[in-house]
């Protein structure tokens, strides 16, 4: 997009004259070692210590945090971490890993937290020196997210936490966890409050993280067990008993829809990558071209070609949509697209990577660990990985419940 | 590519002419009034005629929605593609039987000709002589070079088929082979030679018929071998325009089945609860807005290239948009007559207008299938 174009603020064209040049000098570069497509994926403690470094040198320059308030290490401005978001994806830098943090951890601190929590936690946070985890799925509560059943009880001045989280990305690297559990059990929707609890410090002492092993065979995520973990009221955000209310404000933050923009940055491309863009249809119709089938050239079978093309078609139509959301004359309803494109995306990427198999004929049955995959099995990959994403943050039936109840009105199904 | 307006091109101008047109057709074309007016005779072997009501369309002459797309230096108002669309996107929530997208296609095929027979028939359509395009051959090619019709001696001889609202059109706009290719010509539909053969059709809102044309005086509209190119370069503005009529028609489907589903109750609840009815209505919705932003985005991309310095850029996006729309529209007209059940298989429930009409509209210009093809050669490369 042209500068031209843009309709920037006064502070905030200032304040990307500022990005800019503070990106052309300070560019992490290269990384030594080989980092995943995203944070979720993180497991090499050397990967996540790069990224770290990187996001410590980007929040001392400002570009992290830039609308909290300073009292609490943010840059005090307005409207401006947007502005930092497309400079740092202009410049191609590497993302920033502690993505709970940033996306759901902060913006749930400031808006309910007390004053002496948000001061002490929210600058470790957004420099990165303390990686985020988020506590609200159990076995017995996944996309009923209110089923909880880990339990905090009052005794005294504390809390005595009990239960076990599954799903959860990046334990294993956490200094903090934002804990969604029951405190009632009379009440299932308002017997609900939220924490934030010590992970690391307490490993050993009241927390177990154990890796889950993904149906692909890499770890991401794991479990955590409370085992009389003892907690602080201080960290107990909001009143007793309003935890669903404050868990709205992370989900809300997740789904792109709060009221702070997440820092994020990105668009590096790793050199001497093997992998392949499995999101683009630009390298599945690449692979199609290098690809046999049936002993033809998959890019002239007639059928593979149709599917390629539904696929283009969905992804123009995709950026369309959010070209069209900023335009309020055009949309007959405001949250309409934005509550689609979880659905949207989860379920476009799931279906491009599908139809990968069936371009690479028997050669899709190579895996990671056979050289001759095409594009090192990362395509296999991520269709099986694709089923994360359409399962995580609300699964995709309960996201065509959330459209069909607040945007057409239909009845609640519960 | 060409850098385009983050609103497609809808400024207060063209927004205000779609609430006017939303306001019009609430006011005039309620589908209880449209079913009256069409469909009070179910017996389908009556006698063809065109039921529409020439009076709206004198209002709507009057409102301007005829000149808005054809340019000022013909007498029009020179407003861009989008207005079409939007217009469109409006007729095809009210099924409003008329002969307005015929005649936007019409003017957009005009538009191509940079003639002034072809100015002077833009200022009739201006002032409201509705005009449809002849252009099409008994074997349904969308191809511009294909045509039954030949030109010899200065008369049109042979036959155009599948031509939309030639019942009510005043004029055809017909192309021919001639001896320096495809040309295109003007014939008045009353004129000496010219038979106009109603077609039988499912769509009760329009009319449809094939043309034979007997020594007819041929009245050149664009350079003589010029025609098959004003219409290639006109398809995308038509395919866009189609696509919004669609669009339309659609919504009006998915926001009256959901109306049914909140009221009809069965099994103690009402349709919508079950996950099974509102999980479809949905994806509907979810294929809509695809095919919305598709057509606004295939307009404006058209809009943005008046020079086609990247013609090839808007005929993808405008495959795109038809090919999207087309499949919404078999989609969310199969997903209504289902979900209102037992009386949505009835003539006396509306849904049938518009289910009529979008699986006209699906076929128009090519239907999603003759669009992928399309899109394949461009986006992959012809297959070997």
């Amino acid at each position: 997009m042209a500068d031209a174009d843009r309709m920037d603020t006064p502070e905030q064209a200032e304040f990307r004259a500022y990005c800019r040049q503070w990106l052309s000098a300070n560019h992490p570069g290269q990384p030594p070692v080989r980092i995943p497509l995203g944070a979720l994926e993180l497991s090499d403690p050397k990967a996540m210590a790069w990224l770290q470094a990187w996001q410590k040198s980007a929040y001392a320059a400002g570009l992290v945090g830039c609308d909290y308030s300073t009292a609490v290490g943010g840059g005090g401005h307005t409207n401006c971490q947007t502005i930092a978001n497309q400079e740092m994806q202009s410049a191609r830098t590497p993302f920033l890993p502690n993505i709970i943090g940033l996306g759901m951890a902060a913006p749930t601190l400031y808006i309910h937290a007390q004053e002496e929590v948000k001061r002490a936690l929210l600058p470790g946070l957004l420099s990165g020196a303390e990686i985020w985890c988020q506590g609200f799925s159990e076995p017995g509560a996944g996309s009923d997210l209110a089923n909880q059943q880990t339990f905090a009880e009052k005794r005294g001045d504390s809390w005595v936490i009990n239960g076990h989280k599954v799903w959860t990305s990046l334990a294993h690297f956490a200094d903090w966890m934002i804990l969604l559990c029951r405190t009632d059990k009379t009440d299932k929707y308002n017997g609900l409050s939220y924490f934030v609890v010590p992970i690391q410090p307490a490993v050993g002492k009241g927390v177990t993280v154990r890796p889950l092993i993904k149906l692909t065979g890499e770890t991401g995520f794991n479990e955590v067990i409370f085992d009389d973990l003892v907690i602080e009221d201080k960290y107990r955000l909001d009143a007793v008993g309003a935890g669903w209310k404050v868990a709205m404000t992370t989900l809300a933050h997740e789904r792109g829809a709060g009221l702070l923009v997440t820092p994020a940055a990105g668009g590096m491309i790793q050199e001497n990558s093997k992998s392949a863009n499995t999101s683009s249809p630009a390298a599945l119709i690449n692979l199609a071209k290098s690809s046999s089938r049936n002993g033809k050239t998959a890019a002239d079978d007639p059928l593979i070609r149709d599917e390629m093309v539904k696929i283009a078609i969905r992804q123009e139509a995709f950026r369309q949509n959010q070209r069209r959301t900023l335009v309020p004359a055009l949309t007959d309803h405001p949250m309409r697209i934005p509550l689609q494109n979880k659905l949207i995306g989860t379920e476009f990427n799931q279906d491009l990577a599908a139809i990968t198999y069936d371009i690479q004929g028997p050669a899709s049955s190579l895996y990671l660990n056979d050289e001759n995959a095409a594009g090192g099995g990362e395509w296999q990959l991520a269709y099986m990985n694709s089923f994360g994403v359409t399962i995580a943050a609300g699964a995709n039936e309960v996201q065509r419940n959330i459209l069909g109840e607040r945007v057409l009105g239909l009845p609640k199904s519960k | 590519m060409q850098e385009q307006p983050k609103n497609f091109g809808f400024g207060e101008d063209e927004t205000m002419l779609r609430d006017s047109a939303r306001k019009f057709f609430s006011d005039h074309c309620s589908a209880d009034k449209i079913h009256r007016q069409v469909a009070s005779n179910p017996n389908i072997h009556r006698n063809i005629e065109c039921l529409w009501d020439k009076g709206l369309w004198q209002q709507i002459t009057d409102l301007g929605w005829t000149a808005a797309c054809v340019p000022e230096s013909a007498g029009g108002i020179g407003m861009p593609l989008v207005a079409a669309v939007a217009l469109a996107e409006e007729a095809g929530r009210a099924a409003f039987p008329s002969p307005l997208i015929a005649t936007f296609n019409t003017t957009f095929v005009l538009r191509e000709c940079a003639s002034a027979t072809a100015d002077s028939l833009l200022a009739d359509i201006a002032t409201g002589t509705p005009m449809t395009l002849a252009i099409t051959n008994k074997a349904g090619s969308w191809e511009p070079e294909d045509t039954d019709v030949s030109v010899t001696a200065g008369k049109l001889n042979g036959s155009a088929w599948f031509v939309q609202d030639a019942g009510k059109a005043e004029g055809l706009l017909v192309s021919a082979r001639a001896a320096a290719g495809i040309g295109l010509y003007y014939v008045n539909s009353n004129a000496a030679g010219v038979t106009i053969k109603a077609d039988g059709i499912i769509d009760l809102t329009r009319d449809q018929a094939h043309i034979n044309l007997s020594h007819v005086d041929a009245i050149e509209v664009a350079a003589p071998g010029t025609g098959a190119a004003a219409i290639r370069h006109a398809l995308p503005a038509i395919q866009a325009i189609v696509a919004a009529d669609m669009v339309g028609a659609g919504e009006w489907l998915l926001q009256t089945t959901v109306e049914y589903a909140k009221v009809r109750v069965q099994f103690d609840r009402p349709l919508g609860f079950f996950q099974a009815v509102k999980h479809p209505l949905v994806n509907v919705m979810i294929e809509i807005d695809k095919a919305k932003s598709l057509a606004y985005n295939a307009a404006c991309a058209i809009d943005s290239d008046p020079q086609r310095l990247d013609f090839a850029n808007t005929e993808k996006l405008a495959h795109m948009a038809k090919a999207c729309a087309s499949e919404m529209a078999v989609f969310s007209s199969s997903r209504a007559v289902q979900f209102h059940g037992g009386i949505g298989f009835t003539w006396e429930c509306y849904v049938h207008l518009f289910f009529k009409r979008q699986m006209h509209n699906q076929a128009l210009y090519g239907d999603a299938r003759y669009h992928r093809t399309k899109l394949a050669d461009l986006l992959i490369g012809k297959a070997a």
